[in-house]
């Protein structure tokens, strides 16, 4: 592309502009610290992700307690998933492009009690940030050898391991030259079925995270680390791949309600 | 090892190419569509703007037809015989999903019967829970929805029709679907 930054808006499609989305992301980042709370998840609401605008309730969550199936998880097992399924680099003949990874770490409860034998599902983009989906259509290469989706079943003390390509940044249509930072869409069960949840781990001191309106929604920057993996030696394997560990914590189960201890 | 709360990790949209990667062949049929008392479950999950949205995920989980939690392993590769009580399935171009099941019988006592249901979409930035009720007897003793008001309480409710049940989700405006937050979620 050769679109100069500054260009008009009409030469945007209509799009904001970065500075636009930043500018949003700051005020709702500074409303965020006058008003004193804390706050743990992304915000439903958070226009600066223009998907959203139409797409989230406007009425408070109903409270509930969890009753019935809720208070129980659905048992996945060998039956489902087959070890190979943990390793993204050999799926296909050759072997893919990129940096090759391990993503490591340990499902927990939020009382720290593993979670073992739960399914853990990814996917992701290829080292050029492209995704195997008719969706993507930005010019990045598709890699013939990766297809950038993985399945595990979680150890006795919660730990999975992936092996992976580091995948790519990728641009998409949320503002005028919008690029997310790289990241590995993780799918998540607990022991009951409130805990279920879908969310995106990330790499350390990526320069995109200021910039994108997905990884702001989660407006305390603490909250926002958590979802930022670790680069750790102990798991980079001598000339073989680099590694990195993430700690994924589920909310309290319905048995231990949590309410109190904040 | 420490025992001390821990804060969960924050949940994050889906995205939009989640299909290659979480839908898989039979996931949307919890028993074969040929069985004795195969219903279906169908709706069609809309936008604030009344727009059908055909990048949603649905999944299901309840209990079988007797009242008892389906225990068995072997959801992501069904072997036509064991009920597992749980299934995904996208939505498509007419935002709709459509299950083929059983329809849950009451646990433990309750006397209403509801399948629980977690929605994920593109532009959702983290996932939303509901239930949906089986329309007719038990619903008065139910202490959900009796805790809900009433001009909300029927977006909880699906309604029968000749192949089982249809339960259309909102996720915003006109009709907005009553979604849950547990105790266990802070915020």
């Amino acid at each position: 592309m050769t679109t100069p930054h500054a260009s008009a808006p009409a030469g945007r499609g209509g799009l904001s502009s970065q500075a636009d989305i930043t500018a949003e992301i700051a005020a709702l980042s500074e409303n965020y610290l006058e008003s004193g709370a804390t706050e743990t998840q992304s915000r439903l609401d958070y226009p600066p992700y223009r998907s959203s605008v139409l797409r989230h309730p406007t009425k408070d969550l109903h409270h509930a307690d969890p009753e019935g199936i809720e208070l129980w998880a659905p048992v996945f097992g060998q039956r489902d998933v087959a070890p190979i399924e943990s390793d993204l680099t050999v799926q296909h003949a050759g072997e893919p492009l990129g940096e090759k990874i391990e993503v490591t770490g340990r499902l927990l409860d939020g009382d720290g009690h593993p979670i073992a034998g739960q399914l853990i599902e990814i996917w992701q983009a290829n080292a050029g940030g492209r995704y195997i989906h008719k969706g993507d259509q930005h010019p990045a290469p598709i890699d013939p050898n990766f297809t950038g989706c993985g399945r595990v079943i979680t150890g006795a003390d919660g730990t999975y391991r992936f092996m992976t390509i580091k995948p790519g940044p990728y641009p998409w249509k949320n503002h005028y030259n919008a690029w997310r930072p790289a990241h590995i869409h993780f799918s998540l069960f607990g022991t009951d079925f409130t805990q279920r949840m879908i969310t995106q781990m990330y790499f350390p001191g990526d320069p995109l995270f200021a910039l994108d309106p997905i990884y702001q929604a989660i407006r305390d920057q603490k909250a926002r680390d958590r979802l930022v993996a670790t680069y750790d030696h102990d798991v980079t394997e001598h000339e073989l791949h680099t590694g990195y560990r993430w700690d994924i914590v589920l909310t309290g189960s319905g048995a231990t309600p949590m309410e109190e201890q904040l | 090892m420490t025992q001390s709360p821990l804060v969960a990790t924050p949940g994050q949209t889906i995205g939009p190419f989640f299909h290659f990667g979480l839908p898989y062949d039979g996931g949307a049929e919890l028993v074969p569509a040929g069985r004795a008392d195969a219903i279906r479950l169908t709706g069609i999950v809309y936008d604030g703007s009344g727009k059908p949205i055909p990048d949603a995920l649905i999944e299901i989980w309840q209990a079988a037809p007797d009242g008892t939690v389906p225990r068995a392993e072997g959801s992501l590769h069904r072997d036509g015989w064991t009920f597992t009580g749980w299934g995904r399935c996208p939505t498509d171009r007419t935002g709709r999903y459509t299950f083929t099941t059983v329809a849950p019988g009451a646990v433990d006592g309750a006397t209403a019967r509801w399948f629980s249901i977690v929605v994920f979409a593109r532009g959702l930035l983290n996932r939303l829970f509901t239930r949906c009720y089986l329309p007719g007897a038990g619903l008065d003793d139910d202490a959900l929805l009796a805790s809900v008001d009433a001009d909300r309480r029927s977006t909880l409710i699906a309604t029968a029709d000749d192949d089982g049940y249809v339960f259309d989700i909102h996720l915003q405006g006109e009709g907005e679907t009553v979604f849950l937050r547990f105790p266990a979620h802070l915020d």
